[in-house]
């Protein structure tokens, strides 16, 4: 299908967007990598009357390594960030979940920005996100303000964004030399949403489990974070994680999760390899983490 | 209701600059079959899945029905109607005829395009690297077998031919 009538705004800088966006918060959209929303607004989920594209914008795709952190400005595409060797270097758990965001050809036009904003809970950067953690930029005509990774996501498609808003950036914390990761998602094919999908990062201090962050994605309405197998785990010496623990990990994990059935799969599935990959996931990142420590 | 005001947008495909008047709303895919008269590239699924519409943008290779023609303005457009020179297949082209890379041919333009992106990114790519490189171009006629065995031998005349470049 085509898409609907709209007014197409090439922007030259973020006031200009911001002053279009604040003219009609709610008939207009933001446009960055467009790789949602053109098809949304191609099967006519998405209408808007006002696009405000910010592609042209100068200087907005800047990827920024800090001292524990990554910046990434909102038109930085995908492929950009993945062959980037800086980010590699900072956040290897991003790199590796990039190769999983759709094909080369979307990856090429998309963006890590974009696709946090659009907030679908099967997708892999708001799961990369939650975990690493780290802050949106918002930037409205009446100014800016951060938001965290934890208060980002509220429902299917829904952030805390509001319509006026613009996530200039995301600021990502990148993990510290003692911790490891791991990514992994089940999918009927290479390239797709995840039926569900598991992002772990653990970290080692003295030998024993000081930080944990694992999150499902694909099995509720956000990303959500495991709060009970992150507490079973945090203290825990690296060499007492045995197959009992993991075994209680994700007995845990499942018993988080309420997922519902649809035509890709069942929700007792989604629940079961739930508790699988959270059990994969630790195992790994232990791996990972006691290799560099 | 939105006003639907036209605009001139000037496209550079193939080389060639291109002026159309048109919506903002027209996909580049639509502009480039319908204005431009560039009929190879071909829609199927108009929302990003299987890829038949691939063409590339400044060298990169994209769905171009998920890009609107606006945008497209001031890169250079690569279609499939650029890659033969007089009459004569490009490596590529010439690699899916030798090795059956085609039955119905409508995925073909896409698969060609997607195939010169990833051996410009990759000249030497592993079966596997292929897959993954191809994944996002369906073939309704599943003809997948000879599309990554057309690949390959068009890596491998691409070799050839840089190695021949270099002795001479």
């Amino acid at each position: 299908m085509k898409p609907p009538p709209f007014t197409h705004h090439a922007c030259r800088s973020v006031e200009e967007a911001l002053g279009l966006l604040d003219a009609d918060p709610d008939g207009s959209k933001v446009i960055s990598g467009g790789q949602s929303l053109v098809p949304m607004m191609n099967l006519r989920l998405a209408s808007p009357a006002h696009l405000v594209d910010l592609n042209p914008i100068p200087g907005l795709n800047g990827i920024d390594v800090g001292r524990g952190t990554l910046t990434l400005g909102a038109t930085a595409r995908q492929h950009a960030v993945e062959r980037s060797a800086d980010v590699t270097a900072a956040a290897p758990l991003l790199t590796a979940a990039l190769a999983h965001v759709g094909h080369p050809q979307i990856r090429n036009r998309g963006t890590v920005v974009g696709s946090i904003c659009h907030a679908d809970p099967a997708a892999e950067m708001p799961a990369v996100f939650l975990t690493l953690g780290g802050e949106v930029t918002a930037q409205s005509a009446a100014g800016t303000r951060s938001i965290a990774a934890e208060d980002f996501f509220d429902s299917y498609l829904t952030t805390a964004l509001e319509p006026n808003e613009i996530a200039t950036a995301v600021t990502f914390n990148t993990p510290n030399g003692s911790s490891g990761w791991h990514f992994e998602e089940v999918t009927r094919r290479h390239g797709d949403f995840a039926i569900i999908g598991v992002v772990a990062l653990l970290t080692l201090a003295d030998g024993r489990i000081s930080d944990a962050r694992l999150t499902i994605f694909g099995g509720a309405a956000t990303p959500v974070r495991l709060p009970a197998v992150e507490q079973l785990l945090v203290g825990v010496a690296a060499g007492d994680v045995d197959a009992d623990l993991l075994a209680q990990a994700a007995r845990e994990a499942s018993a988080a999760l309420r997922p519902g059935d649809d035509i890709h799969a069942s929700g007792d599935y989604r629940r079961h390899v739930a508790g699988v990959l959270t059990a994969r996931g630790i195992r790994t990142s232990l791996e990972r983490a006691s290799a560099r420590a | 209701m939105a006003t639907n005001p036209k605009q001139v947008v000037t496209l550079t495909v193939n080389g060639e600059a291109h002026e159309v008047l048109i919506e903002g709303r027209r996909t580049l895919a639509d502009v480039l079959r319908e204005n431009v008269g560039l009929t190879g590239t071909k829609l199927g699924c108009e929302h990003g899945v299987c890829g038949a519409c691939t063409v590339l943008l400044d060298g990169s290779a994209v769905r171009s029905c998920l890009i609107f023609a606006v945008q497209a303005e001031g890169a250079e457009i690569a279609t499939v109607e650029g890659l033969a020179e007089d009459g004569k297949l490009d490596h590529v082209q010439q690699a899916f005829t030798d090795n059956h890379g085609l039955q119905c041919g409508f995925c073909t333009a896409g698969m060609l395009m997607s195939v010169h992106a990833l051996l410009a990114e990759n000249p030497d790519p592993t079966e596997d690297e292929i897959r993954v490189g191809l994944n996002g171009n369906l073939c309704r006629c599943t003809g997948y077998q000879n599309i990554v065995k057309s690949t390959a031998a068009a890596a491998a005349a691409g070799k050839a031919a840089r190695s021949s470049a270099q002795a001479s």
